[in-house]
């Protein structure tokens, strides 16, 4: 055979189980793709309450969301809609081999995630103040001041487990940098990098529909 | 190497993205009714599937990957709808909102 297999080509790469390099990106995605849909039930149970009790307490829910911020929801939006774009060119960089590149993308997306998660906080603490924080000093005016506390349990949970999922795409995207820096995903090794770019973006996706959900429910 | 996609796809897919965020944001402060909650759904859904498709590369990708997309979606709008059903049709949520 005159085919020869230097540590620096991508077969260095493939798991024994694996025919060739092609198979073993195909299935990483797939399991990726299969994760993100046991994902959108996850927030699906959150998404259920919260269409059940919009509907049931519609009007009370309009009122208690025109309370929360809807700059900072919105900025975030923006925040994390360009943290996917760098996302998208990191990926890019890693099916190119640039190195440089890719540790400068990945450390941007990693940055934007802190952004994100800086203003949450901001927001959280401004909801303290407010006394919008269910069990925490809440305190309603209007009417009915106990749906108007079960609007924020619903905005506290779903913000909650979108922000514990950004705090754990930041972690990743760390570690990536990491690894970028290390030279862990040239020749064709960017498997990695691919499926934490596939979990990043979902998450943006989530948040593409929590802002409208919870911050414009009705109108201003 | 893998076949990459041209750069300005991805800042059209982001342009793109923020335009719709932008009128998101502005139907927010008109009072279309129950249209607002319409409105704001359709253009959610259309962000969703702008970033699948072109940064999540669903576009060109194998049908395999297009069910894996599509399944838990079709399982949520099952467990939705389902749901919803059954509350309406017991009276619990009242439909004159």
């Amino acid at each position: 055979m005159s085919i020869s297999i230097s540590p620096a080509s991508e077969e260095a790469f493939v798991g024994q189980q694996f025919d060739d390099i092609e198979q073993q990106r195909d299935a990483a995605k797939l399991g990726m793709w299969i994760f993100l849909a046991t994902e959108v039930l996850f927030f699906g149970g959150l998404f259920l309450g919260y269409t059940i009790y919009r509907f049931t307490y519609g009007h009370i829910f309009v009122e208690a969301s025109r309370k929360l911020d809807v700059l900072i929801g919105g900025t975030n939006t923006a925040v994390l809609l360009i943290s996917s774009l760098l996302m998208a060119f990191a990926v890019r960089a890693a099916k190119l081999d640039q190195r440089r590149a890719l540790v400068g993308l990945l450390a941007g997306t990693a940055v934007l995630g802190c952004v994100f998660m800086s203003l949450k906080g901001v927001e959280y603490h401004k909801d303290y103040v407010d006394h919008l924080v269910p069990r925490m000093g809440f305190k309603w005016e209007g009417a009915d001041p106990g749906n108007a506390e079960l609007f924020y349990w619903i905005y506290f949970a779903m913000t909650g487990l979108h922000a514990i999922h950004v705090t754990v795409g930041i972690g990743i995207m760390l570690v990536l940098t990491l690894l970028a820096w290390l030279g862990k995903f040239s020749h064709g090794n960017h498997n990695t990098v691919e499926i934490a770019g596939l979990y990043w973006h979902f998450v943006d996706i989530v948040w593409v529909f929590l802002f409208p959900l919870l911050y414009l429910v009705g109108h201003r | 190497m893998e076949e990459v996609v041209q750069p300005k796809v991805y800042v059209r897919t982001c342009i793109a993205l923020l335009v719709l965020l932008a009128v998101t944001w502005s139907i927010g402060y008109i009072n279309l009714g129950p249209f607002n909650l319409i409105v704001a759904l359709a253009v959610s859904i259309a962000k969703a599937i702008v970033i699948a498709l072109f940064f999540m590369h669903i576009k060109g990708s194998s049908r395999i990957l297009h069910l894996a997309a599509v399944a838990g979606v079709i399982w949520l709008l099952i467990m939705i709808s389902l749901t919803l059903g059954d509350y309406i049709s017991r009276g619990w949520v009242p439909l004159n909102h």
